[in-house]
């Protein structure tokens, strides 16, 4: 009957409730307690450097490109070697939705998503990280890629002393 | 000192602390409440201020209180004021005809631990928990909101709803106990209480104290869903607070009239009377914030449904069968 389907289902409710009642809340009790977030957390940027410890960053905007909330912005300069670098590097974190869309954007690796996630700030301003703020010391993820070794022919090493190139042929020395 | 002097004096203390003891307990309630929802919901509800938190209502009173006071401009200010005092004062009245423990002989003198023994005690909770209504519909009219003004609505659509089934619903208890005093009431249950000889009145009771202390799942006039807060929409500050802690005295009150008319009362077995009825008292406390962690709102015609067409005519049907077997037992 109809009526007793309804008390039922009221008392099943009910039952649902006492459990979970006498369960363990799930809360984290934030400041006290920290939760430790995986290595692949999405939180604070950084700009890491190759194993060389140059700057990675070649100011090729992909990133800026990528942000979907428009919060990275740069200025490409050139060093007298060729190599490219950032002359000043600005994320406004107070924008930034930690998306992760930068760090995947980029070629050499060098914006990285770290798990820090505490960054908050009582002065709004306090967000606006520029280079100085954004560059460590170390390689982050990748501890042996430098983007140098793969590309950028002839920049930092002569032609041919690339990791993939095979050095450079005469051409005039190939007859048939 | 005169006899009288005594009587007095000794009635002023027992006001005094009755005043106090459920103020206190109101505002412990909605901490209560907040941590046994929290639990329903697998958090843990307000921990922080005092150890286990238990300094928040005190916090919440301060925060009430430096709220600011708003009145809308278009609120008809004399009733705007004077609804929450409706709601509240009436609910805190009603509890002067509970008897909340075994009389005391203090110093020679005998104190009912009561207020007031009414001979019409039921009579008088009913007529004053018809007035608190109106603190609801004048308390939505007065705001000049349409929301305030559909909550009113809904909160005096409610009240002829189940007003007629929780007062047939008691019918039976008078006529066991044959008295309207709520002390002959708790008398009569010395031995067996009211609740194993009328079981359905006691259920179709507590489905219309549920509805008259305007709770999920008839938090109607409230509906925070549809009508942003029902009839207290407008309400701000120390005002809103009145609607608030007169809801939880509320719940205090009705659970002890629940007590007094089903349960037996203050009686228990050895622990003392007034702890006995505290105890029972919270149950139905502890009772009314579960149901509101489990159930959802019911729709304001479903309520009149349940009230008009099922509990009202089960109500009068057992009144039919108790009369029947009081005839049948003499
Ligand atoms: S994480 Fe997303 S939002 Fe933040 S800087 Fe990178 S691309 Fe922009
Ligand atoms: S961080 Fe990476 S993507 Fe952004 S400008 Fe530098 S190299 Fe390009």
């Amino acid at each position: 009957m109809s009526v007793f389907d309804d008390i039922k289902g009221i008392a099943t409710g009910f039952g649902v409730t006492l459990r979970h009642m006498l369960r363990r809340p799930v809360t984290i009790q934030y400041p006290e307690q920290k939760r430790v977030p995986y290595p692949r957390f999405r939180a604070r940027i950084v700009l890491t450097r190759d194993p060389d410890g140059d700057e990675r960053c070649v100011a090729c905007y992909l990133c800026s490109a990528a942000c979907p909330v428009d919060c990275i912005s740069m200025q490409a300069a050139q060093r007298a070697d060729g190599r490219r670098y950032a002359a000043w590097f600005r994320i406004n974190f107070s924008r930034c939705i930690f998306c992760g869309l930068c760090a995947e954007a980029c070629p050499t690796l060098a914006i990285q998503m770290t798990p820090d996630y505490e960054i908050c700030k009582r002065n709004i301003m306090d967000l606006v990280y520029e280079k100085e703020d954004l560059l460590i010391d170390g390689c982050g993820k990748d501890s042996s890629y430098n983007f140098y070794k793969h590309s950028g022919i002839g920049v930092t090493q002569p032609r041919g002393a690339g990791l993939e190139e095979k050095p450079p042929v005469d051409v005039r020395s190939l007859m048939p | 000192m005169t006899a009288s002097t005594v009587d007095i004096a000794l009635f002023a203390a027992k006001l005094g602390m009755v005043f106090l003891a459920i103020l206190t307990l109101a505002a412990y309630l909605v901490f209560a409440e907040r941590r046994v929802l929290a639990w329903i919901q697998d958090r843990k509800g307000p921990n922080r201020v005092g150890p286990l938190g238990l300094l928040q209502p005190l916090a919440d009173l301060v925060k009430l209180l430096t709220k600011e006071d708003f009145i809308p401009a278009a609120a008809d200010k004399w009733l705007f004021c004077l609804a929450p005092a409706m709601a509240a004062i009436p609910a805190i009245l009603i509890f002067s005809v509970i008897p909340f423990g075994k009389p005391l002989t203090i110093a020679g003198h005998q104190v009912p631990l009561l207020i007031a023994d009414l001979n019409v005690g039921l009579l008088f909770f009913l007529a004053l928990s018809s007035i608190a209504v109106y603190g609801v519909a004048i308390g939505g009219w007065a705001s000049n909101s349409k929301y305030s003004l559909l909550g009113g609505i809904r909160g005096l659509a409610q009240l002829i709803s189940y007003e007629l089934s929780m007062g047939l619903s008691l019918v039976p208890v008078v006529m066991l106990a044959r008295s309207f005093s709520l002390t002959a009431i708790v008398d009569a249950q010395a031995r067996i209480p009211f609740i194993l000889y009328q079981p359905l009145a006691f259920i179709i009771f507590l489905i219309s104290i549920t509805a008259e202390c305007k709770r999920i799942p008839f938090d109607i006039p409230e509906a925070e869903g549809e009508l942003v807060a029902g009839f207290h929409t407008e309400y701000s500050g120390m005002r809103f607070g009145l609607f608030f802690v007169g809801e939880y005295i509320n719940i205090i009150v009705l659970g002890g009239l629940a007590t007094t008319f089903f349960l037996g009362g203050w009686h228990g077995p050895v622990l003392a009377p007034v702890i006995w009825f505290g105890i029972k008292t919270l149950v139905f406390a502890f009772f009314f914030i579960w149901m509101r962690g489990t159930l959802p709102r019911l729709r304001y015609d479903q309520l009149m449904h349940l009230g008009w067409k099922l509990l009202t005519p089960l109500a009068l049907l057992n009144i039919l069968a108790t009369g029947w077997w009081l005839v049948a037992a003499s």
